[in-house]
């Protein structure tokens, strides 16, 4: 049981470190009109609604750390607004079903639109910034549609990752019955 | 039931943990900067040597992608460059003429303080902000190879940005289309000031803007460079930005404002040079803030 505690940890870990580095290497070339697709907030939220609250909160948690420590301007902003999508996207987990595509994709973009407006009100509307208007033409909204595109190929991974580990998790548990 | 409402308990507690750490520490790291020591040493062995291997995947797919060009291609480009040499000889015999003249009043004015004497090291750029809101990144230099804070990060010809934050292999660098980048310029031909401030709803453009340059009779053209001014205590004089591609007198009328493109290619930056004498070194001034 402890190991696959552990198991299930490090992989959690591989996910995050893979996702950070793509997004800050590879996803800036793939940009479509200087927008790119937000993976981490993909994976902070399947996280979250796959595997709860709990799971979703520390995944955000460290990916917003991640972010913090190299392009943030003080630590902690964006660990606080991605440890709060980790935790919306959990309180779904009761309505989520491995078959259905559709809440995943609706959770995914709604966060990433709150994502979106969350950071235009902290870092351009408190600095007296009031082209809403634009920022929702030219970032958010592409940002979340390109988001939901990317989706559709992450996410089916990212579910498998965890069927595996749910699989294994349960025969070892079985095991010991 | 039970057991179910502890979890959500539990949960709960881990918000209110975590968050409460965030905005403590968001406090701190906004106070002082010795905070995010202990995390730049966890990105230290974390994301960056992945950052620059990945960097180094793509430098080779890069060349791969250059090697399969076909040989139509490089005649096409050959002939066109043959008539460019042409066009260019005859161009570098007037400037150099041009040069004799401009060695001349160098001497005359001593305005020997060209950026070509600044002492430069050489970086690569890892990464890019992981969002869309800024346009910051991160080089594969820091402390250990003298990178400071506030050094100035040149590409190419022009300036590129400055270093805000420095970890011990890697720094942040806040490029000049930043939303939150303000600069002290002047026009090269008249020396009148003007700040040139990066802005979000242009970057998309690849223009900045630049204001508060006084309404005078100095005429500033489109095509006009430029640079880095006197005042600035950050950026060091006389460093190229980008041309004048717009000027217009303001509404008070007494201020011109209008946009720059860039000397540098913001969207494919991969070298940077970063010079490692800061301006705060130059003048002797010794500012705490």
């Amino acid at each position: 049981m402890k190991r696959m505690k552990v198991k299930r940890i490090f992989i959690t870990a591989l996910v995050i470190l893979v996702a950070y580095v793509l997004q800050c290497t590879v996803f800036p070339v793939l940009d479509i009109a200087g927008i790119k697709p937000n993976l981490l907030l993909i994976v902070t939220a399947s996280f979250g609604f796959m595997r709860g609250s709990k799971s979703g909160m520390l995944v955000g948690f460290l990916s917003g750390l991640l972010i913090d420590i190299q392009f943030g301007k003080m630590i902690g902003f964006y660990a606080l607004i991605y440890l709060v999508v980790g935790f919306l996207n959990g309180l779904f987990e009761q309505m989520f079903y491995d078959e259905d595509i559709k809440l995943p994709l609706f959770l995914i973009a709604v966060s990433d639109f709150l994502y979106g407006i969350t950071i235009y009100f902290f870092t351009f509307l408190l600095n007296s910034d009031f082209r809403f208007t634009y920022y929702l033409n030219r970032i958010i909204v592409p940002e979340m549609i390109y988001t939901i595109v990317i989706t559709l190929g992450v996410y089916p991974l990212l579910l498998f990752i965890n069927h595996k580990l749910e699989a294994e998790e349960k025969r070892s548990a079985s095991k010991f019955v | 039931m039970k057991k179910k409402n502890q979890m959500s308990h539990t949960n709960r507690y881990i918000l209110l943990g975590l968050s409460i750490f965030c905005v403590l520490m968001m406090v701190l790291s906004s106070f002082s900067d010795k905070v995010g020591g202990p995390f730049k040493t966890v990105a230290n062995v974390t994301v960056i040597p992945l950052q620059q291997g990945m960097n180094q995947i793509g430098g080779w797919m890069g060349d791969m992608k250059d090697n399969f060009s076909t040989m139509k291609q490089l005649k096409s480009e050959n002939k066109k460059l043959r008539e460019q040499v042409d066009a260019l000889t005859t161009e570098n015999n007037y400037l150099q003429e041009e040069r004799y003249e401009f060695e001349r009043l160098q001497e005359l004015y001593k305005l020997d303080q060209n950026y070509a004497e600044y002492e430069k090291t050489a970086a690569h750029v890892i990464g890019k902000d992981a969002g869309n809101w800024f346009g910051t990144f991160t080089i594969d230099k820091g402390s250990k190879d003298g990178i400071e804070v506030n050094m100035n990060v040149l590409a190419g010809s022009g300036l590129v940005g400055i270093v805000t934050d420095v970890g011990p292999t890697w720094a942040k660098v806040r490029s000049i289309i930043d939303d939150s980048s303000n600069i002290s310029a002047m026009a090269i031909s008249t020396s009148d000031t003007c700040i040139v401030s990066g802005d979000m709803a242009l970057m998309g453009t690849g223009q900045i803007a630049f204001s508060q340059m006084e309404n005078n009779d100095n005429v500033v053209a489109v095509g006009d460079q430029i640079v880095t001014s006197y005042i600035s205590d950050k950026y060091l004089q006389g460093i190229l930005i980008g041309s004048v591609s717009e000027v217009n007198v303001d509404s008070n009328n007494l201020t011109r404002s209008g946009y720059i493109t860039p000397a540098v290619d913001f969207k494919n930056i991969q070298e940077v040079l970063v010079i490692t004498t800061t301006k705060a070194e130059l003048t002797g001034e010794n500012k705490t803030e």
